[in-house]
């Protein structure tokens, strides 16, 4: 049998109680069936639930006919039950207790006696009718388990270990990189020019080469703007702004394309600058071929040859 | 039972003492459970966590990653990279810093470098090159971030410091740009400095403040290399930290898309 809480089975006992009339206590000994069930010996006309004749079966004569015939009824104790005999409240028990009753069925008026406190004691609660003239009343029909009201959100995520499915790869591109460096080192001289001095201004004056996109933009337009206004307003605020300014959910470059518009513009518009200032530029911030009057960017001089 | 050549015995003797050196005291108090270099090491997923969990180092990963971030066609790996390039930089920045000095003899420092110097130069060109690849690097990143909308919530701040940091590396090469003090070096901060000087309002004194002066002097010169050497680095690292530390508390990396 399940194991009922006792303050479920308190509630219960309450509840019938207060349906049959009898005190708490009475109604929970019954219902450990400790004590027989009230309404069963009191009111055994309306027990009658399959029709059949209860008295019958509490009547010492009523045994007797299954008694003049003990041998079937041990052979074939199911059918046995279908005897009056057999309505008693050990009918209610499954086939192998009726085969009990039989071999005492020589002494027919103790057997069954006998047998009807034995059934209700043997019987699992549940099986008892307690209150049945009372048919609305309440039961404990199931212990629920303690479950989550909320389903989880978060889904499962495909991961897999850092080492060394991550740091192996990080590992190799960082070496590709050292080898790069040392190789780009070892063939390419960086440039050292003579001595800074202050009273001989160098024609071009280049910036580093991550400025040179500014320096040209400062030729078209008043330094105001050029020099300060877009960096420091585009270059700058926009930029870091860009995540408060896009609030676009979405990550697929098909669902941002203006974002991915606006930002390759930029990009293609600096690197174009950048190139230009770079090769093109040549003494006197004119318009140079670096093909036809070499190249005004001393950080390139050892890098492009050109006869 | 063949008897084992002296050669044999040898071998054997190195081997155990190999075995009960990585198994001592000694190694296992300097390499944390897990560790790959620890003795009796095998291949277990409770080892490869711990292998990220024990190392202070390779703490910066999660013990896991998302499968699609460690494609090298995601990322590309510039994150990592740009770091490591940081990293090269400070190394053989601090191997220049012996042989410089910010004054009026640093153009023959760099001379007596590239010629008298053993590895001088190609350690010179390292960094020279390494900066520019940075920046390049971390341009690059950040246009691999962009076109990824890694930006978006709840990264939103982490690309602020992200460009924090550009601006760092921008400056930190504009900085270096000066140390060698040639005809180069002093003609292009002379442009950009005086590019600052455009700055509405504070142009003036912007422009004297990085110039320690009205001109890119030899005051110019100890002023960008201590920004170079001390100030810079000392706040990139700072911005750098934070920033990986959000890479992880904004849920690693984006995606997949």
């Amino acid at each position: 049998m399940v194991d009922i809480p006792e303050h479920l089975l308190l509630r219960s006992a309450e509840a019938r109680a207060k349906a049959l009339g009898i005190s708490v206590e009475q109604a929970l000994a019954e219902m450990k069936g400790e004590t027989e069930p009230t309404v069963v010996a009191k009111d055994p006309e309306i027990k009658v639930i399959d029709e059949t004749p209860a008295p019958a079966a509490e009547t010492p004569e009523a045994e007797t006919p299954e008694a003049e015939t003990p041998a079937p009824a041990a052979e074939k104790p199911a059918p046995a039950a279908e005897t009056p005999a057999a309505e008693t409240p050990a009918a209610e028990t499954p086939a192998p207790e009726a085969e009990k009753p039989a071999p005492e069925a020589e002494k027919p008026a103790p057997a069954a006696e006998k047998t009807a406190p034995a059934a209700s004691k043997t019987d699992t609660p549940e099986e008892v009718d307690f209150a049945p003239e009372v048919k609305v009343t309440q039961r404990l029909l199931t212990v629920v388990k303690a479950k989550p009201i909320q389903k989880p959100v978060a889904e499962p995520v495909d991961k897999v270990n850092t080492w060394p499915h991550l740091m192996l790869p990080e590992f190799v591109s960082l070496m590709a990189m050292t080898a790069f460096l040392i190789l780009l080192s070892a063939i390419l001289q960086a440039p050292l020019l003579e001595e800074a001095n202050p009273n001989v201004t160098p024609n071009p004056a280049k910036a580093p080469w991550y400025f040179l996109g500014l320096q040209e933009l400062l030729s078209y337009w008043d330094p105001q703007i050029a020099g300060v206004m877009i960096p420091l307003v585009l270059g700058v605020v926009l930029w870091m702004a860009f995540p408060y300014i896009d609030r676009n959910p979405e990550t697929h470059p098909s669902k941002r394309k203006f974002a991915i518009m606006f930002y390759t513009f930029f990009l293609a518009g600096a690197g174009v600058l950048t190139i230009i200032g770079v090769l093109f530029r040549g003494p006197g911030w004119n318009w140079t071929y670096p093909w036809i009057d070499g190249i005004w960017f001393d950080d390139l001089l050892d890098w492009i040859h050109f006869e | 039972m063949q008897k084992l050549s002296l050669r044999d015995k040898i071998k054997e003797a190195r081997i155990s003492a190999a075995d009960s050196f990585r198994g001592g005291k000694l190694m296992s108090s300097i390499f944390r459970p897990g560790s790959p270099f620890r003795k009796g090491y095998v291949d277990s997923p409770r080892n490869r966590s711990y292998v990220v969990m024990n190392n202070v180092l390779y703490h910066l990963h999660p013990v896991k990653v998302k499968r699609h971030g460690v494609r090298l066609s995601y990322t590309l790996c510039l994150g990592g990279l740009s770091f490591f390039l940081f990293i090269v930089l400070t190394i053989t920045g601090i191997w220049l810093m012996f042989y410089f000095r910010p004054t009026e003899l640093a153009y023959v420092d760099i001379q007596n470098l590239q010629t008298s110097i053993a590895f001088g130069s190609l350690v010179r060109n390292m960094h020279r090159w390494g900066a520019h690849l940075m920046v390049l690097v971390v341009f690059l990143h950040m246009s691999r971030v962009f076109y990824h909308g890694a930006y978006k919530a709840p990264r939103e701040f982490n690309w602020v410091i992200g460009v924090i940091l550009l601006l760092l590396t921008l400056l930190l090469s504009f900085t270096g740009y000066l140390l060698p003090w040639d005809q180069l070096a002093i003609w292009a901060v002379t442009v950009g400095g005086n590019m600052a000087g455009y700055t509405p309002v504070i142009g003036a004194q912007a422009k004297f403040g990085l110039f320690a002066g009205l001109e890119a002097t030899t005051a110019t010169l100890l002023r960008f290399y201590v920004l170079h050497v001390l100030f810079l680095p000392f706040i990139i690292v700072i911005f750098m930290a934070v920033h990986f530390w959000r890479v992880r508390k904004d849920g690693g990396i984006s995606g997949p898309l």
